[in-house]
């Protein structure tokens, strides 16, 4: 069972203050730490567990800056076997379809059963790319996916979409797919010492849009249907009463709104 | 201006409010509102949906009795080709992303997804949607094309009365073949828990912030002094630390507690939707641009492992007194 896994570098701004930059295009990430994308992390522990129940290979691909490659490394550390990172100038600014169509062109020469992407990104959170890719290269697909088992003729495999209110629909799916995988599927792993050892001399190998076989029109922003016009702070409705002062005056002053309400 | 196609969503029986806000907003937006209506016995849902469509076109089929990606997609594209449309309003919900996507590309359309508003240029849509978790509105523009489509984020249209008395028009199966790569096999519905946090009436919600399971006693705390039950974000249950019964939001429960009290969660769009409606919303959190401060009615910008203790304290003197 041979899986690819596409992966994204995002900046962790979950718990951070965003800033948008000059240009009014992209924030600034002067301060942001930057990981793996969180669906990400839990497709690729998805595909190193079907490796290590059904044997065959893992694949990671990245389309990114040099930077990715940390990403990339922590995912081969874990147990992912070869690595692509797609560059180019001409993949920057690209909508999901845009993403999508490099991805399709990076996996063309593979040979894999499954696809995972994650089911959506912590930055944008288009939630396209990986179904759009599966268009693309003409394979059936199922995105939101918490579930997968791969039946036992290796052909088809059940999958479980979350759908709102936690409900589960399961169906079963024809090999090769392509899966978006949801967070919450497993639970990731952390990559051993030896692993990162090992990962750290394993090559990347480096593909720009012409070893893809791409007219740099038809990727990036040249090649994206939808682009950013510019970021604005988001419309919030009326603010919370905001309690300033030192955590002992704030705390009483939230508490006393709780005996008011009655809630205490 | 060309139609607007409003694919309809309906589960198990139910119509799901996202349609009938979709078609609501649609009418705003100058075309003739197409209600795209796909499943089997439907004709009630038809008939609904005539009140705020110019036109319903539905195709009754046991193809359509569960959702299935590829049937969709396969006869979505087939209307599409006949009516020709200018825009496709589909749902941006767990069956919505499993379509656009796919049929974007078969169309050569362009895509947004996820929008929160909509206005028009001419006859092109602007979309308005959200990146960074709801920390940032984005402004998107698209290239010229035939048509567009759209996923419309659940609640971004409010729901109109009924006002129109479209043409109700049931319309043969476009599709021909069998759906031979993708099958329904059957609904699971999410496991019980011990406590029902949806009969809560006082919740304390805990997020990503509390960062580790080991310091889940300062919640905990702040629940026993209160008389509160805990609730989750889904950073929070996916990380194992609390049951997925727990868990607040479109993938999880929908609370209307009394007091909702968030420590640590940020407020992103999914995590908000399943709290809103709570009468008091308070809200502990270290950044001042959380979104979750936009919802609450009191906040403290300020670090949760400073507040909560203090916060604990209070309460039991007040309690005490």
């Amino acid at each position: 069972m041979n899986v690819v896994v596409c992966v994204k570098r995002v900046p962790d701004t979950a718990e951070s203050e965003v800033h948008i930059d000059a240009s009014e295009k992209d924030i600034d990430k002067s301060r942001l730490s930057f990981g793996i994308n969180e669906c990400d992390n839990y497709a690729v522990e998805e595909a190193i567990q079907i490796k290590e129940r059904l044997e065959g290979n893992v694949t990671i691909i990245s389309l990114g800056g040099k930077d990715s490659d940390e990403v990339i490394r922590m995912a081969l550390a874990k147990g992912g076997d070869e690595a692509m990172r797609l560059e180019d100038d001409a993949f920057v600014g690209g909508d999901a379809l845009a993403v999508a169509k490099a991805l399709a062109a990076a996996v063309k020469d593979l040979e894999y059963d499954i696809i995972f992407t994650g089911a959506l990104t912590d930055d944008d959170g288009f939630a396209a790319a990986g179904v759009a890719l599966a268009e693309l290269i003409g394979v059936p697909h199922a995105t939101y996916v918490k579930d997968v088992e791969i039946l036992e003729d290796g052909k088809k495999a059940k999958v479980g979409r979350e759908l709102e209110g936690g409900l589960m629909e399961y169906l079963e799916i024809d090999l090769p797919c392509m899966l978006g995988i949801q967070t919450g599927i497993n639970e990731p792993r952390y990559a051993s010492f030896k692993g990162i050892k090992q990962a750290a001399k394993k090559e990347i190998a480096l593909k720009n849009a012409s070893d893809l076989g791409l007219d740099a029109s038809d990727v990036g922003e040249a090649g994206s249907w939808a682009v950013l016009e510019k970021f604005t702070p988001p419309v919030v409705g009326e603010m919370a009463e905001i309690f300033e002062g030192e955590p002992e005056e704030t705390a009483a002053k939230l508490a006393d709104v709780m005996k008011e309400k009655g809630l205490v | 201006m060309k139609d607007i196609f409003v694919l309809l969503e309906h589960r198990r029986g139910e119509m799901r409010d996202v349609s009938v806000e979709m078609l609501s907003g649609a009418a705003k937006l100058g075309g003739s509102v197409v209600a795209v209506l796909l499943g089997k016995d439907v004709d009630e849902f038809a008939n609904k949906a005539a009140g705020y469509a110019d036109k319903v076109l539905y195709v009754n089929d046991d193809m359509f009795e569960n959702f299935n990606a590829e049937a969709y997609q396969k006869a979505l594209s087939a209307l599409i080709k006949e009516h020709d449309p200018g825009m496709i309003l589909i749902p941006n919900s767990a069956q919505g992303v499993d379509i656009a996507p796919a049929l974007a590309v078969e169309l050569e359309a362009p895509l947004v997804t996820d929008i929160t508003a909509i206005e028009m240029e001419g006859d092109k849509p602007k979309p308005t949607r959200q990146y960074y978790g709801g920390k940032l509105d984005a402004h998107m523009a698209m290239k010229d094309a035939d048509v567009y489509i759209l996923t419309v984020r659940e609640a971004t249209f409010p729901a109109d009365e009924p006002s129109k008395s479209g043409e109700v028009v049931k319309v043969d199966n476009p599709v021909s073949e069998e759906i031979a790569y993708r099958k329904f096999l059957e609904y699971v519905e999410p496991e019980a828990g011990e406590v029902d946090i949806t009969q809560s009436t006082l919740l304390i919600g805990v997020g990503r912030g509390i960062r580790e399971d080991k310091n889940l006693p300062v919640a905990e705390e702040l629940a026993e002094a209160l008389g509160a039950d805990l609730a989750a974000s889904r950073a929070v249950v996916d990380a194992g630390w609390m049951p997925s019964d727990r868990q607040v939001g479109i993938s999880g429960k929908t609370v209307k507690p009394k007091l909702y009290l968030a420590i640590g969660i940020s407020g992103a769009f999914q995590h908000v939707t399943g709290m809103k409606s709570s009468e008091v919303i308070m809200a502990i959190n270290k950044d001042p641009d959380a979104p979750i401060f936009g919802i609450a009615d009191y906040g403290i910008v300020d670090d949760l492992f400073k507040v909560v203790p203090k916060l604990v304290e209070k309460i039991k003197e007040l309690k005490g007194a």
